[in-house]
Order: C-alpha cells, then sequence, then structure tokens
C-alpha cells in the first residue's frame, strides 16, 4: 500500500492559466449557485452546493499531466492519463460521502452556533472522507491478497 | 452586482485553495477527496449567513445532502466510464453532469422539496 505523500513539486506541473481557469470555475460555481437560489429558492440553490463542476476541471487537468509526463517519457500515456482521472473520480465518490456528512452537521448546528456549525461541519468532512477511503483502501488490500492466496495456494501444494 | 463580486472572488480563493492541496497530495485517489471538498459550499454559505440568515443557510445544506449522494453516484459513473470505455476525461465527467442532475432532481423531489 503506497503512503499518503505531501510534495510541493507537483504544483510546478501546472500552468499559470490552468489555475487561473480553477479560479474562473470557482468563482463562476459559486455565482451560479448564489444565482440560483435567489431565482429559484433555497433548496434548488442548495443543490448546487455539491455541483461537480470543478471536478471536471481538476480530472481534466490530472489526465493532462499524466499524458504530458508520459510523453516526456517517450510513451503514449493516454490510457494512463485515464486511468489517473479515474482514481481522481473514485476519490471523489468517497469524498462525496465527506460532503454529505459535512451538510448534516452543518444543517443541524447552525442555528445554534453559527462558527460552530463552519468548524464542526469541516471537521465532519474531513473525518468520514479520510475514514471512507481508508476503508476502502483496507478492503482493497484484504481482496488483493486473498486472490494472491488463491493464485499461490496450488503452485504451494505442487512444491510439497 | 457587489454581492456577485463578492462571490466570485471568495468563491475563486476557497476553491483554488482546496484544488492545490489536492495536487500535492498522494495517491491519487487521496487526492481525490479534495475534488469533493466542500468548497463552493464553504464560500456559498458563509454568504449566505451573513446575507440572509441561519435559517436559510440550513435551509441550503438540507439540501445539499441530495447533491452530495448525487456526487457520490457521479464520481462511480465517471470512474467505470473511463475505465471500462475509451471516453476521454473532459467527455466523461460532462456528460455524466446528466446522471447529477437527473439524481440531484430526483431525491429533492422524492424528499419533498421546493421544484
Amino acid at each position: 500500500m503506497s503512503p499518503i505523500g505531501f510534495s510541493c513539486s507537483s504544483l510546478k506541473e501546472g500552468r499559470w492559466y490552468e489555475y487561473l481557469i480553477r479560479f474562473a470555475l470557482g468563482g463562476a460555481a459559486t455565482v451560479f449557485t448564489g444565482f440560483v437560489s435567489s431565482r429559484c429558492g433555497a433548496s434548488i440553490g442548495g443543490l448546487f452546493l455539491a455541483l461537480p463542476a470543478i471536478f471536471c476541471a481538476s480530472a481534466t487537468l490530472i489526465e493532462k499531466h499524466e499524458i504530458r509526463r508520459k510523453r516526456e517519457a517517450g510513451l503514449d500515456g493516454r490510457r494512463r492519463g485515464e486511468e489517473a482521472a479515474a482514481l481522481d473520480a473514485a476519490g471523489a465518490a468517497l469524498g462525496a460521502l465527506g460532503m454529505l456528512t459535512f451538510a448534516i452537521v452543518f444543517s443541524l448546528v447552525v442555528e445554534r452556533n453559527i462558527p460552530g456549525a463552519f468548524i464542526g461541519a469541516s471537521l465532519a468532512w474531513l473525518v468520514a472522507s479520510v475514514t471512507a477511503w481508508c476503508v476502502r483502501r483496507k478492503m482493497r488490500w484484504v481482496r488483493r491478497k486473498q486472490s494472491a492466496g488463491k493464485i499461490s495456494g496450488p503452485a504451494d501444494s505442487r512444491g510439497r | 452586482m457587489t454581492e456577485y463580486v463578492l462571490r466570485f472572488m471568495v468563491g475563486g480563493v476557497v476553491v483554488s485553495a482546496f484544488a492545490m492541496l489536492g495536487d500535492m497530495l498522494r495517491p491519487k485517489s487521496f487526492a481525490g477527496l479534495f475534488g469533493a471538498a466542500p468548497s463552493v459550499a464553504l464560500a456559498t454559505l458563509g454568504i449566505a449567513v451573513h446575507r440572509y440568515g441561519a435559517d436559510y443557510a440550513a435551509q441550503q445544506t438540507w439540501a445539499m445532502t441530495a447533491g452530495a449522494i448525487a456526487l457520490a453516484v457521479y464520481g462511480f459513473v465517471v470512474c467505470q466510464l473511463l475505465i471500462r470505455t475509451r471516453l476521454r476525461a473532459a467527455a466523461a465527467t460532462f456528460l455524466s453532469l446528466a446522471v447529477w442532475l437527473v439524481v440531484a432532481f430526483g431525491l429533492l423531489i422524492l424528499a419533498g422539496g421546493q421544484t
């Protein structure tokens, strides 16, 4: 299992306009949500708080970076880029569980304590997302170990 | 107009911060958690609480639960499309937005929300 790591060097792979696109998309998504809320009400506006607009840009950038890295090494890299974006999407699906927890905690706490709602909901998001990710990783690891055991089993008995 | 400019700036900064944090993290699936960070929600709810009060923000986050479930389905569909078909990331993420819309509005209608 690869450990969780932190590397600032990956920021150098990005081009300035890619950060500008993310900034503009984030701003536009927030403006859009406010606009929908003011026109259609808080409920429909609230739905768009979980709109994956930013994810579209992130996944596309991850794919581009992976392809660029592989092309520099003389490989095609297209399939690798798609796989990297797929892994990011799997992570986003787990992160959505965290977002669900964020929304539940915020809606329950905000009318009693506003700063507490922001802090509590953000912590709930972090804990739920990381827990979901760790559980999924552990399950995959156990499954892989079991299937590796099945493959090596007959070979071991042959050896005896 | 000033409110929309403020929304744009706050949303841009919060989303960029979460996206950069995601870029720096490894492995990719862990970094993906930050692709579903409530960055737009944090920016929007801060302004909503300030301008319209806690009651309005609570109503928004209650509807957001439907959007979050739809996001989980969306992430799963994008992942499957990228693994099982030859679609590029831009096409897969864009086409799957239809799935997000159907699930999110479907859940809101089922829950008896205002449409």
